[in-house]
């Protein structure tokens, strides 16, 4: 069994995110691998524990910071990574980004041998688009089964629920297969310090766009199908009229509420 | 007038209020086309509320694939409308589903998506709000055909008089799309409150409710309320996932967004924070909420909340 997940590298949360003056992401701040991805890796590294011979590898597209998202994923156990890194990949679009993690897979598949399965994450803490992993399952022709809150893989197939607002999905799809995961399916292992030592050892191979035979022109700038026509930083919320309750807090935060119209 | 088509978002034919939100900025755009799918006699009774808020056409597409599969049939049959048709635009719902129809969609046509817009102009200029909320964007599609994915709860429905007129859509599915099967649905109970991305308010317990909702409950009630819960409320299964809100359960916008005994994580806040007012009632007068509440009660919720519900109560 082979398994693929993507690793996306993000601006932390935790920290102050912007834009620079092109508009784009700025990612000169400090990053990590993107929260929800972690969970991609963690659900590979527990199929993979159940199978023998298994490999997982995982694979980011983004600048050279962007190897981090790999490194952390080698820390927890994956056995390999691929770091797309070409300055032609600036202000990617989904679409063109999609085009590229499609192209890894096929290369992957070219080095290594067939892939099973792609892990993804639900979104990216950035973008939050969730658009990425079927756009990639329609260019590979592959099954995809999102959003799984449970994942099961067995006999050739995955089988997952997808939760939704008013009932639960049970879906089957055939191997090989795209699944995306929800942080409701694990909870990611921390990396050990003998997966941080043995990490440094793991092959980690780069791949330009040209090696992956994907178009400069089909992404970043030139490919984008979007396109920012205006940012604005919104005024930080400012805090309000703050009471400390001394027996009528209740009654004044209604008397409040009536006085905007809002009871 | 160029045609704008508005994929329905409905729950067994009942037609949501984000549809008619979608139909009235298609109408501001163009002219209006409800894309139904689902069963047909369903779609036919749908077609009057559908014209009601603008659509002049109401396409019933009813292939058993829709239902039978995850979104990929849907998408093919959206992006055969999109090559058929040449509309202007697409809107979509911005639900798990809807996004992925057009993603998918997106890839068939070479065009460019834009998910989770708030407003839409002239040109389906689409704003969105990005960065847990510090960040609001306008963007454009510059591909293909702009598809864009319509926040829940952006603006009110405008009643426009439109034809209405069903049209069954002719189209099959290819068995390529037809690959990642449902096998079986369990419907979850329902609560009777309002849906949480619809509400005009929700009142949200976190942590500080140790377990006991009851006082979240009954303000939210009393109010007319949706509520929602943090994800540590969520994780401790106090609450159901569906009314988790933030980065990974429900962004919402509602008039009026309560949290009691929630600290304000950035993840949190990143499903709340474009609320149009935030009224925090959390024991500790140094938690991250306080920063953003309009209006804040430094005190314990479970005496808060019932004097609260009682006031609220008393002015019926
Ligand atoms: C990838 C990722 C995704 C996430 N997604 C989400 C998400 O979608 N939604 C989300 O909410 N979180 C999310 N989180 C978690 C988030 O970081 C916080 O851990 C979570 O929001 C904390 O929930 P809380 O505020 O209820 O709990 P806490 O942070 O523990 O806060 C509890 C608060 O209750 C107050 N309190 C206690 N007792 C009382 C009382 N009797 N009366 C009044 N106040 C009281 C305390 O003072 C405290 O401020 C995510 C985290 C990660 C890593
Ligand atoms: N540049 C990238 N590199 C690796 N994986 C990515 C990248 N962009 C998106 N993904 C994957 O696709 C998922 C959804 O991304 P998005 O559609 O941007 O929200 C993420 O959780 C990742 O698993």
């Amino acid at each position: 069994m082979r398994i693929v997940t993507f690793v996306k590298y993000v601006p932390d949360a935790a920290g102050d995110r912007s834009f620079e003056s092109d508009n784009t992401v700025d990612r000169s701040v400090d990053g990590l691998l993107s929260e929800l991805d972690e969970y991609a890796v963690e659900a590979a590294l527990k199929i993979a524990e159940d199978e023998d011979d298994a490999e997982v590898i995982a694979v980011t597209v983004g600048p050279d910071d962007a190897v981090d998202a790999v490194r952390k994923a080698l820390q927890m156990g994956a056995d390999s990574g691929v770091h797309v890194l070409d300055d032609a990949l600036e202000a990617s679009c989904a679409l063109g980004t999609a085009k590229v993690l499609a192209a890894a897979v096929k290369k992957v598949e070219e080095e290594e041998g067939p892939v099973d399965l792609v892990i993804t994450g639900l979104a990216s803490t950035d973008g939050q688009m969730s658009v990425v992993p079927v756009q990639v399952a329609e260019l590979l022709g592959r099954p995809a089964a999102t959003q799984a809150s449970a994942l099961e893989v067995s006999g050739g197939t995955a089988k997952i629920r997808r939760d939704g607002d008013t009932a639960s999905q049970h879906i089957e799809v055939t191997l090989p297969a795209l699944v995306s995961v929800t942080d409701q399916i694990n909870e990611p292992r921390y990396p050990s310090f003998k997966g941080i030592m043995a990490a440094k050892k793991k092959p980690l191979e780069e791949y330009e766009l040209s090696e992956l035979g994907v178009d400069a022109g089909e992404v970043g700038a030139a490919g984008a199908t979007t396109e920012v026509v205006e940012l604005t930083e919104r005024p930080p919320r400012t805090a309000g009229e703050i009471v400390t309750d001394e027996g009528e807090g209740g009654n004044q935060l209604i008397e409040w509420l009536a006085s905007k119209k809002l009871v | 007038m160029s045609e704008v088509l508005v994929l329905v978002d409905h729950v067994d034919g009942d037609v949501r209020k984000s549809t008619l939100e979608m139909l009235t900025f298609a109408k501001r755009l163009g002219e209006p086309t409800a894309v139904f799918v689902g069963d047909a006699a369903q779609g036919e009774a749908a077609a009057s509320t559908l014209g009601e808020y603008g659509a002049e056409k109401v396409l019933v597409a009813s292939d058993p694939a829709y239902s039978e599969f995850l979104v990929a049939p849907q998408a093919e049959l959206l992006a055969n409308l999109i090559e058929t048709r040449q509309p202007a635009g697409v809107l979509v719902p911005a639900t798990a589903d809807g996004r992925e129809i057009a993603a998918r969609a997106a890839v068939r046509t070479g065009s460019g998506i834009i998910t989770d817009a708030s407003d839409i102009a002239e040109g389906f200029v689409a704003t969105q709000s990005v960065f847990a909320g510090s960040y609001t964007v306008s963007g454009r599609v510059t591909k293909g055909t702009p598809i864009v994915a319509v926040k829940p709860n952006s603006v009110s429905p405008e009643a426009a008089a439109g034809a209405g007129a069903v049209e069954t859509v002719d189209f099959a599915p290819s068995d390529a799309a037809k690959t990642a099967r449902v096998v079986s649905v369990e419907e979850k109970p329902q609560s009777g409150r309002p849906q949480l991305n619809e509400a005009a308010i929700v009142v949200s317990g976190g942590r500080g409710t140790a377990g006991d909702f009851a006082p979240v409950e009954a303000l939210a009630d009393a109010l007319g309320a949706a509520v929602g819960a943090s994800r540590a409320a969520v994780d401790a299964g106090w609450y159901p996932h569906a009314n988790q809100v933030g980065q990974t359960g429900k962004t919402v916008s509602p008039q009026l967004y309560v949290a009691a005994g929630i600290s304000g994580a950035i993840q949190h806040r990143a499903g709340m924070q474009t609320s149009k007012n935030i009224v925090a009632i959390n024991k500790d007068d140094e938690a991250p909420i306080f920063e953003l509440a309009d209006y804040g009660v430094v005190g314990d919720l479970f005496q808060v909340l019932p004097q609260a519900t009682e006031a609220v109560n008393a002015r019926k």
